[in-house]
């Protein structure tokens, strides 16, 4: 490992922005339902996939806050 | 037989083949050592373990399960999506430390890691055993996801010329990992994954176009089976269910042996931490997958004559197969099925590996011959994977297709219970392994109990509390009453003053 300073480790701010999407999705009865509609395709169905790009930015904004700019592997 | 798509099917298939065998000299390493054949040399960067893990986790009968399931179930079958969605923000918080400690210490596999931590060989074999149990009949469930296509291509797949195409594609997989270790498919799912994609995406927006657009195909569903049955007489039903089935099987992805194997082969954590970024690209084709259930159920593409007697023979799992006979030219088809045999090939290789790699250290070297060398290691590793893989061969030949499907649900519920364990080893210093067997051992026999009510039917289990029926995944109420149970034993080991805190790790060789 060629790590040039270690990785911060994960506070609550860090896990509440992971725990977002999570929550996000998980909430059934929430977005058990047909509208509103996006291109046709009923709320229930758009609404879990928005979070799978959204997941990627939550956990991206995450990464950028614990580990050190430059540090690869 | 269609036999544009069969010449297209076979000359891809023949590629991934060379190209396996070809890799045992990428990046090459010194292949007596178990971590070069079973890990590679830990040394893959972001972009190959990005098709790695992708490739392993989506697996060939993802493609046909998922919408197969949408297509027959409706809204339920969706909640691979939320699946999917769960784990990356979980793993990102737990698998680099695994991979740090792992790498410090020479661990292979999760039950190494366990023997070290808990200085306890008897958990690690307990890790080791459900790991390998739950692998194998998903081995064979990748069988199924080849079966289905060669069928579609129009072979028969009855009797011993109908087994032939499926026995010849496994000893080409059987070789190939034998020789190249997880550089085979690691070389493979790059291919793989763009086959994949190409097929996917080509799906999605090419049949919505000819069927006039997502709101014709939606609108053509009835309604109750668009949205899951709401929450009624104190019955929280499908909504519970879907819940439960989305967390748990998030909890329990990451911990079977082939995602770990993926994991620690990742050239450092920040790789790791880089992946889990953009892994989600993968989740997005699956919900993508998902809506061709739907697709194929607004087409009315069992009732096609002449996709019928597929129908009959696969029932649901014709779905995806079905509509790419349908809607596309034979060469594309060609593509689209041979996309789906070898996402069959990647996973099932990496599975043996990890299978192998358990068997080898866990049990082997633990328990059988403590003194071999590591060429001796390392060739018991590469026999067990072919041994593995024969087993799963012979499981799909003799056995019928529901026992493997029943299997690995069950081992979902099983493998389930190996987390307590091992995310309480990478977390804190509190547990004793006497606990965290009783836990497992507890949470194992409830949740085999609870899956034998259905008779290995179903999955889900309806709690009675306090006036409500909740019901939900077998496998999350398992993995919490082993959690329960392993907190009470620990309390009272600590109590006595019995626990065993010899641990061959510290604190600093998780952080990295």
């Amino acid at each position: 490992m060629h790590s040039t300073s270690t990785p911060h480790k994960l506070g609550w701010l860090q896990i509440l922005l992971l725990a977002i999407p999570c929550i996000a999705v998980l909430v059934v009865p929430w977005f058990n339902r047909l509208e509103p509609t996006l291109f046709g395709i009923p709320f229930f169905y758009w609404w879990q996939l928005v979070w799978v790009p959204l997941a990627g930015v939550f956990i991206g904004i995450v990464y950028k806050m614990v580990v050190p700019k430059g540090s690869g592997d | 037989m269609n036999v544009v798509a069969s010449v297209v099917f076979i000359a891809l298939f023949v590629f991934i083949a060379i190209l396996g065998f070809a890799s045992a000299h990428w990046r090459k390493g010194d292949m007596s050592h178990l971590h070069e054949w079973g890990l590679g040399g830990r040394r893959f960067g972001a972009w190959i373990s990005w098709f790695l893990i992708g490739g392993d986790l989506y697996t060939a009968y993802t493609f046909i399960a998922v919408p197969a399931l949408v297509f027959g179930a409706g809204a339920l079958g969706f909640f691979a999506l939320p699946y999917t969605v769960v784990v990356y923000p979980m793993v990102f918080a737990i698998l680099p430390r695994l991979w740090v400690v792992a790498r410090k210490h020479n661990y292979v596999t999760a039950s190494d890691f366990v023997a070290g931590r808990f200085n306890s060989p008897a958990l690690a074999l307990a890790i080791a055993l459900t790991g390998i149990v739950a692998t194998m009949p998903y081995i064979a469930l990748q069988l199924v996801g080849i079966q289905v296509v060669i069928g579609g291509l129009g072979f028969p797949t009855h009797g011993f010329i109908g087994e032939l195409p499926l026995i010849i594609a496994f000893t080409v997989l059987a070789v190939f990992t034998y020789t190249s270790g997880l550089r085979a498919p690691a070389s493979i799912a790059v291919v793989k994954d763009l086959l994949v994609y190409i097929t996917i995406i080509a799906m999605i927006v090419i049949i919505p176009i000819k069927m006039g657009g997502f709101g014709n195909i939606f609108a053509a569903i009835p309604k109750e089976h668009l949205l899951l049955p709401p929450i009624k007489d104190g019955n929280t039903g499908m909504i519970s269910f879907y819940t439960s089935l989305a967390f748990g099987s998030a909890l329990a992805l990451m911990f079977y042996p082939h995602a770990t194997t993926a994991v620690l082969a990742a050239k450092g954590p920040n790789t790791l931490r880089r992946n889990w970024v953009f892994l989600p690209a993968y989740s997005f084709l699956l919900g993508l997958i998902a809506m061709l259930g739907y697709v194929a159920y607004a087409a009315g593409i069992d009732k096609l004559p002449e996709l019928a007697p597929y129908f009959a023979e696969y029932k649901a799992q014709f779905a995806m197969p079905g509509l790419l006979l349908h809607f596309f030219p034979s060469w594309f088809v060609g593509v689209g099925f041979a996309a789906v045999a070898i996402g069959a090939l990647v996973p099932a290789a990496i599975m043996s590996i990890a299978a192998a790699n358990l068997f080898t250290r866990n049990i082997y070297k633990a328990y059988i011959k403590p003194d071999c060398t590591v060429q001796q290691e390392t060739s018991m590793a590469k026999m067990f994977s072919l041994l593995v893989k024969f087993g799963a061969l012979m499981f799909i030949l003799f056995l019928p297709l529901t026992y493997a499907i029943q299997l690995q649900l069950l081992g979902g519920i099983l493998i389930l219970q190996t987390l307590p364990a091992i995310v309480s080893g990478i977390y804190t210093r509190w547990f004793d392994s006497k606990a965290l067997l009783l836990g497992w051992a507890v949470g194992l026999g409830w949740g085999i109990w609870a899956a034998s009510l259905t008779g290995f039917q179903k999955s889900g289990y309806a709690l009675h509390l306090g006036g409500w029926v909740i019901p939900a995944y077998i496998g999350l109420y398992a993995v919490i009453l082993n959690l329960v149970v392993a907190v009470i034993a620990n309390l009272a080991i600590r109590k006595l003053g019995v626990a065993n805190d010899n641990d061959a790790t510290e604190l600093a060789d998780y952080v990295g």
